[in-house]
């Protein structure tokens, strides 16, 4: 009767995507979107040549966490409209294969969002990379998982809070500064050709550490009340 | 010793923020000291 | 038990300025920096203080996910607001030390940024205890608590490695210590640890009242006037 875990996982992802995809209003509004952080970055941080390879990292990746708080704050918009967590508690499926679905889900989208937005700080601040690029994509993706992983989970935590949208960005940024503080070293390492070694592997580390008490505990967060 | 400003400064704003906290946390009691006896006298009246 | 705490306070209280008196006048002056390093014994052990409330946080958030014990969750909670507490001394008395020494107000060295960062992950532990609706508070922090603790050998780890990439004036000294130094400084840590120790009883205690006062209203609220269940 219980479907395997990876099934619900799996379902729950392309249902999800299914309902992103179809609202053309999210794909619109995520173009214009990225576009517009980029444009802001650009007047605020002048793109003159010089400095931009060292502070392009940082810029980048403050970006990416803007784009990622705003996606991360509707995770759960739908299932609370639906009282789909209700009945997601009473059933006999594992709690973690909803997280690991809706994780996935989250770090899809905001991997689209930087997609979009990356050609154009490239374009804007006329960024070149004096290291192998597959690393940077590497960084991106762990870095990216990061910050999703964690936002997923506290935004479970922080459904039944008052401020609910600003108690996400109060938990998840204390939290994630160590692998903020790789992801921006990593890009701006290998923007510059150094070694990103260290900050990579830390941030592999903090992934794997961070995805599995995630979905130790989300189970708990899920029925705490 | 000599008077130095920063060293007193450093030991005294220690303190302070110590005494403050437990004055928060005696502010606190009081205040709950205060609803028991409303609590205990709505119980008697009933 | 009641009468252990005036005894307490009063063994604390001595401690407490003798480990003062020994700070300020006891220990010797240090070479380079003078009478200013001296903030030293009350700047270092705030931080250790600190760091035990935030280990006893630690294990009364597991303690509370394994048994749902109410005093594993009060334990936590106390344990978190007075590590805070401690850790900001820390904060303030680091500034007010780094000024006259290098000049500047703020270092970004290693000690001073993890400690910051540790404060803001406790801090941020607080509000989510003060915002989310009491029902789930208990379970939600102790998770939070398990994330937090989990994130600090990052937070440690990273930030060395950044500063040896970009190093910066090491606060509160590098290499080894004067014994004598060593001695005051375990003085202080001790005093304030009894310190520590009251401050969590007294706000234990204020929790437990406020929990009793909480559920004595809601109890009232379910009965009408005439004593019987609504």
């Amino acid at each position: 009767m219980s479907a395997p875990p990876t099934g619900i996982t799996r379902t729950t992802l392309l249902k999800d995507l299914r309902l992103e995809w179809r609202s053309k209003d999210a794909v619109n509004s995520m173009l214009f979107f990225s576009l517009l952080v980029v444009v802001v970055f650009s007047f605020s941080f002048d793109p003159s040549a010089e400095e931009s390879r060292q502070i392009a990292g940082g810029l980048i990746w403050v970006a990416f966490l803007f784009a990622a708080v705003v996606a991360l704050n509707q995770t759960w918009a739908r299932e609370i409209r639906n009282q789909v967590l209700d009945a997601y508690r009473v059933s006999p499926a594992p709690a973690n294969s909803l997280f690991l679905a809706k994780t996935l889900g989250n770090f899809i989208f905001v991997s689209v969002l930087e997609a979009l937005m990356t050609p154009l700080f490239i374009a804007f601040y006329r960024l070149r990379t004096l290291g192998p690029a597959w690393q940077l994509l590497l960084a991106a993706l762990l870095g990216t998982w990061a910050l999703v992983v964690n936002g997923t989970f506290f935004a479970a935590m922080s459904l039944r809070t008052r401020s609910r949208e600003i108690m996400l960005p109060l938990l998840l940024f204390p939290i994630s500064i160590p692998a903020v503080l790789a992801m921006v070293q990593s890009t701006t390492a290998i923007l510059n050709g150094e070694s990103a070694r260290f900050w990579i592997v830390l941030l592999a580390t903090y992934d794997v550490v961070f995805t599995t008490v995630c979905l130790l505990l989300f189970e708990t967060v899920l029925n705490a009340e | 010793m000599s008077g130095n400003p920063y060293l007193f400064a450093a030991y005294a704003v220690t303190w302070l923020i110590h005494i403050t906290y437990l004055g928060t946390i005696l502010r606190r009691y009081r205040h709950l000291k205060r609803e028991i006896e409303q609590l205990r006298r709505s119980g008697l009246k009933s | 038990m009641k009468k252990a705490f005036p005894i307490l306070g009063v063994l604390t209280a001595i401690l407490l300025i003798w480990a003062l008196y020994q700070a300020l006048v006891g220990a010797p002056t240090e070479q380079t920096m003078g009478n200013v390093q001296r903030i030293f014994y009350y700047h270092v052990p705030s931080a250790l203080v600190g760091f035990m409330l935030f280990f006893v946080n630690f294990g009364a958030s597991v303690l509370y996910l394994i048994k749902r014990n109410p005093v594993a969750d009060i334990v936590a909670l106390v344990a978190a607001e007075v590590g805070v507490v401690f850790l900001t001394v820390n904060l303030v008395t680091g500034p007010i030390w780094a000024r006259p020494v290098w000049g500047i107000w703020w270092t970004w060295d290693m000690r001073l940024t993890s400690t910051l960062v540790l404060w803001l992950i406790y801090v941020s532990y607080l509000f989510l205890r003060r915002f989310s609706s009491s029902g789930e508070t208990p379970a939600l922090a102790a998770a939070l608590a398990v994330l937090g603790a989990l994130c600090v050998p990052f937070v440690y780890f990273s930030i060395w490695f950044f500063r040896t990439q970009h190093p910066q004036p090491v606060m509160g000294g590098g290499g080894s210590i004067d014994p004598r130094m060593l001695h005051v400084l375990l003085l202080n840590w001790l005093a304030f640890s009894f310190f520590a120790f009251l401050v969590c009883w007294s706000r234990y205690r204020l929790e437990t009242l406020q929990r009793a006062v909480d559920q004595a209203h809601a109890l009232e609220s379910l009965l009408d006037p005439s004593g019987s269940v609504r």
